[in-house]
């Protein structure tokens, strides 16, 4: 399955070749693909920055700093570093698995794999529910024993893995399958190790899919709203992260801190893309 | 995992990676997503289809099949145009434009969402151009169809775009050289080479869309009947502790998010042809 925000690897320009519209038509086209991206795009992003700065720096950064968005943000940057290493060393492992070996049922595997991008947020947080709630399959046992998943971290980040789940993985086959075997079995024939194949051949040619899979999946899992906020509870300065704080704040009216918060997703938002831009320069470099 | 399944191959660690690749993916994926299914499956016949069929319940599907349908039509016919302008053209600020083509996969869905409402709203930056024209989009159903509109954008543009970009040009020379003019090679020779892969794009926008929460909650104004979409009803339903009904509407979903999985994965090997 084709995922969006898989990076391109393009072979060269083609197409087109001394063929062209009229110069009328292509700006008429130009303008109004401009005017798409401008009214549903751009505008949206100046106004989360607009919104943000509306009561001045003072106001902007005395939001960042209020207790609740501080344990919001530490709590975010927990469930980041728990969820994307995970999610980082299964992609890779997946991604040698799947794309150096051939075995049968290996479509089916990828597509298995894509589930959580198919499945919405909100269903994503239910099954944990269904799994850990009291009137789940181990809520009894967990209550007994006092151990508290659902409405605590743990439940927020199994929810943040379960959403982020696919990220490195989908990034990675397509560009190890195009890259092929060749380098590896010459390195396995000279004598090397397993892992040194791996560390010295295979990971220089992928470096640049790795951290871009590693960006967006940390993207991800630091904005996911929909599956945490089924599986939070919302309690305050406690179970709470970034985005449920930004919707906290907004429901009480208090845009301007509201969208301070939210600025903080919105700049690594921009983060993401200019890594996706230049790891695809750096591939594109790379593979000519 | 049994390690005759693979052809012979000098590679080491097909058996612990394919072995651990199988682990984390029961574990964190499909031990969870049964769940779903073994409860929906403790409700008899008759409950299920009562509480899927409810009038608030269908209504709601609706809102979101609806909606969702309307705003993937819109990224189809915008995408190609996106698309063909970032292939094809030179302007300023075009490699700008096409990295921005992914904002919406990279900005948090509640991020989306409260942006959204805020500037469709009555005073806000686009909002107060369409209001006095009796438009109102904030709070509205209408609202839905833009926050659809925003999450499913990159999907048909990076769907068609590789494929435009592969395109040979002599297919566009000889059709000119057979005498078309430049909409006759556009709309019978470029078209059908594109349609696969926007069909690709316009199911996977419409997944997004039917299964998208953040955005829409904000801007959606959420009235039962009006512009409740199903999974916010979902949520409504579990924080009544009605966890039968949450589970049973969310099957649904689900179903229908499989549908849509193996129709793309369908359109997919059928472009596939086209390749070749």
């Amino acid at each position: 399955m084709h995922v969006t925000g898989a990076l391109k690897i393009k072979k060269g320009q083609k197409g087109g070749g001394g063929l062209a519209e009229p110069a009328l038509v292509r700006w008429l086209l130009i303008a109004v693909a401009l005017a798409f991206l401008g009214l549903f795009l751009v505008v949206p992003l100046a106004a989360v920055f607009t919104q943000a700065l509306d009561k001045g720096v003072d106001a902007y950064f005395a939001a960042l700093r209020e207790p609740d968005a501080l344990s919001a943000i530490k709590l975010t940057l927990l469930t980041a570093a728990i969820s994307v290493p995970l999610n980082l060393i299964f992609g890779v492992v997946a991604a040698w698995a799947i794309s150096k070996f051939d075995f049968p049922g290996k479509s089916f595997l990828i597509t298995l794999i894509d589930l959580p991008f198919s499945v919405s947020p909100v269903i994503s947080g239910l099954i944990y529910v269904l799994l850990f709630g009291l009137q789940g399959w181990a809520g009894p046992w967990l209550s007994a024993h006092d151990i508290k998943i659902l409405f605590a971290v743990p439940g927020i980040v199994l929810a943040t893995i379960f959403v982020t789940f696919p990220f490195v993985a989908r990034e990675l086959i397509p560009l190890m399958e195009a890259q092929g075997k060749d380098e590896e079995e010459a390195a396995m024939v000279l004598g090397a190790s397993g892992l040194q194949t791996f560390f010295r051949v295979t990971f220089p040619n992928i470096r640049w899919g790795v951290l871009y899979g590693v960006i967006l999946c940390n993207a991800r899992a630091m904005g996911e709203f929909g599956a945490v906020s089924v599986v939070s509870g919302h309690v305050r300065g406690y179970t709470n992260t970034i985005p449920l704080h930004v919707e906290i704040l907004y429901n009480e009216y208090n845009y301007a801190a509201a969208f301070a918060v939210a600025s903080l997703l919105a700049l690594l938002a921009l983060v993401t893309l200019v890594v996706k831009t230049v790891a695809e320069w750096k591939i594109q470099e790379e593979t000519m | 995992m049994n390690l005759s399944l693979k052809k012979h191959s000098v590679l080491p660690g097909f058996g612990p990676t394919l072995g651990y690749t199988v682990f984390y993916l029961s574990l964190i994926v499909l031990i969870p997503l049964s769940a779903l299914i073994f409860k929906t499956a403790g409700l008899t016949w008759g409950e299920f289809v009562a509480t899927v069929t409810a009038p608030r319940v269908v209504a709601s599907y609706r809102v979101t099949f609806g909606a969702a349908l309307l705003a993937a039509a819109v990224n189809a016919v915008f995408g190609v145009l996106v698309a063909w302008v970032l292939v094809r053209y030179r302007f300023p600020g075009k490699r700008l434009f096409d990295a921005l083509v992914d904002l919406p996969f990279a900005l948090p869905t509640a991020v989306a969402g409260i942006t959204l409402a805020t500037v469709y709203s009555g005073g806000g930056w686009i909002g107060r151009y369409l209001e006095p024209h009796g438009i109102k989009v904030a709070y509205t159903p209408l609202g839905i169809l833009v926050a659809m509109v925003f999450i499913g954008l990159p999907f048909v543009v990076r769907t068609v775009q590789p494929v435009l970009e592969e395109l040979d040009a002599e297919i566009e020379e000889a059709a000119a050289c057979l005498g078309a003019n430049r909409w006759q090679t556009f709309s019978r020779v470029l078209f059908p080479t594109l349609l696969p892969s926007l069909l690709t794009g316009f199911a996977l926008a419409f997944a997004r869309a039917v299964g998208e929460y953040g955005s829409i909650i904000f801007i959606a104004g959420n009235m039962p009947m009006v512009s409740e979409i199903t999974p916010l009803l979902i949520i409504t339903k579990l924080e009544q502790y009605d966890f039968a009904g949450a589970t049973a509407i969310a099957s649904v979903m689900l179903l229908a998010s499989f549908i849509v999985l193996l129709t793309v994965n369908l359109l997919q090997k059928w472009s596939r042809r086209f390749a070749e």
